[in-house]
């Protein structure tokens, strides 16, 4: 894979930043977006906009073709069974929030437990939350191991009776652990319980397939995949959108309103009210098409090959201490330094135009276990580069040299 | 952007060797202060006499080396201080840490104001600012008996 090619795509990388050329290592967070992705959005706007799936004049009809396509591509890129199991939200946090609230009100009752993992960013926890108070639910916990994984065998001894929905990120985004989904849906499954995935740092990293996973629901994020901000996707088994009640009330989602009552929609209108990010779903057809081009499988090695070259080197750095060891991780390389704080570290590298996040990356529970009240986290994308994870490696010895005086 | 100036020699020995990093033995006023955007905490703990001047201030918290230096210095700073004099210098600090090139307080000997300026460099880095004024909004809830814990993120 031609690396340089592909940083090229992205216009972020030919502007200086500060002065500096930009170092970008936040990708966990959001990703930069390729000209084809900002063109699409300029270009929609510029010659093709109208509202979708409401008016017969010709730009609305096309507008609405252009939004069901990329509903199709995501179906075809994580192999849904049908597009009508898409459903498009404003970012994975609302798509979770969907779940948990539908769910909870049709299924769930007072002594009802949740099962998450220690690694559970606080999107795929608080939205679990606020059923404690409304339904009295309980919400359990699979411990992580030393290496900061989840094993099977976690998840297993967390199961009882009461147990009524497993959530579950796919890859942690701090440890970086990618976890075994498929076994822990078969096992579910094997004891009635559905399973949600938070897709949100599985999707732009890992090759997906939603009918060989078996998993009900998952969540994904769009602007950490190469794609805008304000969308998300619920990918959810048809058979669960039919049964759950609709999220939000408004325009689109109906079938028959009248003053006595209302019949709702057909999927997946019926949880997609009001009018959608409709130029942000058009443009992240563009992202979907950008990354068949180069191949989920050929970013994957790149990524992998990436994650252990960054281990490599931050490894023979002696005062850096990568967090968490995991067998199958993900791009994403955590660490501390002796005797520097994570934002301390963050603004120094910031100086030498190396982007990286410090703190508790939304994940305070996992931070608590850790024993660690912030780290500093470098992620990679698509387009980084092993002199990237040089110059990083270079800006954590500057700290380590004003720090030493 | 200068980040000699905002890692100069003061900052990293008030932020290596905190002084006054202690829980005071019988203090009479304490609040604890937390930025939940990167997880700094401080709890200063304050011994106020009858007429009204701290005779012991110190403070218990973990944070990255400016709000540590922050906390350091301010300690240092306010000991032997009345009531008043405090809350002056507390506006003070904050109206320099915020706009204004140089302190105002004409009851700061030179270094005491080098102390206190050698702060002045996170101007440049406003997601730094909180750093350095969690522990001065948090020791003004102590004085005013604030139950509530100073959240850096309700601040200005």
């Amino acid at each position: 894979m031609m690396i340089e090619n592909i940083k090229k795509q992205f216009p972020i990388f030919s502007n200086k930043v500060q002065n500096n050329d930009l170092v970008y290592l936040d990708s966990a967070n959001s990703s930069q977006k390729p000209q084809v992705v900002v063109d699409r959005i300029y270009d929609f706007y510029t010659k093709e906009f109208s509202n979708v799936g409401r008016s017969v004049h010709y730009l609305a009809v096309a507008a609405t073709n252009l939004y069901e396509e990329t509903r199709t591509l995501m179906q075809k890129y994580i192999n849904a069974k049908d597009p009508n199991e898409i459903v498009f939200t404003k970012g994975a946090t609302e798509a979770i929030n969907l779940v948990a609230n539908t769910f909870g009100q049709k299924f769930l009752k007072e002594g009802d437990e949740i099962l998450l993992t220690e690694l559970e960013h606080h999107s795929n926890y608080v939205p679990w939350h606020y059923l404690r108070r409304s339904k009295g639910i309980q919400i359990k916990f699979a411990e992580i191991n030393s290496d900061g994984e989840i094993s099977l065998e976690s998840i297993e001894r967390q199961i009882n009776r009461n147990t009524k929905m497993i959530a579950i990120t796919h890859l942690s985004n701090v440890t970086g652990a990618i976890l075994p989904i498929k076994e822990i849906t078969q096992l579910a499954h094997s004891k009635n319980i559905p399973v949600l995935v938070d897709g949100c740092q599985g999707a732009p990293h890992l090759k997906l397939d939603m009918q060989d996973i078996g998993c009900d629901f998952y969540a994904i994020s769009c602007h950490k995949m190469y794609g805008p901000t304000g969308l998300g996707i619920l990918y959810a088994k048809k058979k669960w959108l039919e049964a759950l009640p609709p999220y939000q009330g408004g325009g689109g989602m109906i079938k028959e309103v009248n003053k006595e009552g209302i019949t709702f929609g057909d999927l997946p209108n019926k949880y997609e009210a009001g009018t959608m990010a409709t130029a942000q779903v058009i443009a992240f057809g563009e992202s979907i098409k950008f990354l068949n081009k180069i191949g989920i499988e050929n970013i994957e090695n790149h990524e992998s090959e990436l994650t252990k070259y960054g281990e490599e080197v931050l490894r023979r750095n002696n005062s850096v201490k990568l967090v968490g060891n995991p067998k199958n991780k993900g791009s994403v390389l955590s660490f501390t330094l002796d005797g520097i704080h994570p934002h301390d570290i963050a603004t120094i590298l910031d100086e030498d135009g190396v982007a990286i996040r410090a703190g508790h990356h939304c994940c305070q529970i996992l931070h608590d276990k850790l024993g660690l009240p912030a780290t500093a986290r470098a992620s990679l994308g698509v387009y980084n580069t092993k002199e990237d994870i040089d110059k990083l490696n270079e800006s954590i010895n500057k700290c380590k040299d004003i720090f030493s005086k | 952007m200068n980040l000699k100036e905002l890692y100069q020699e003061i900052i990293l020995d008030h932020g290596k060797n905190p002084r006054n990093l202690k829980k005071s033995e019988n203090f009479n006023k304490d609040a604890k202060g937390h930025n939940p955007l990167c997880g700094d905490k401080v709890h200063v703990f304050l011994k106020i006499d009858e007429d009204k001047k701290i005779s012991d201030i110190s403070f218990e918290g973990s944070g990255c080396a400016i709000s540590m230096a922050s906390a350091s210095i301010m300690t240092d700073l306010m000991k032997e201080k009345n009531e008043k004099e405090v809350k002056e210098l507390i506006s003070d600090f904050l109206d320099m840490i915020k706009h204004n090139p140089e302190l105002k307080s004409k009851n700061l000997d030179d270094n005491e104001k080098t102390k206190l300026m050698s702060l002045s460099g996170v101007k440049q880095y406003p997601m730094r600012v909180k750093c350095a004024t969690l522990a001065w909004h948090t020791l003004t809830s102590a004085i005013n008996n604030s139950q509530n814990e100073t959240n850096s993120e309700k601040l200005d």
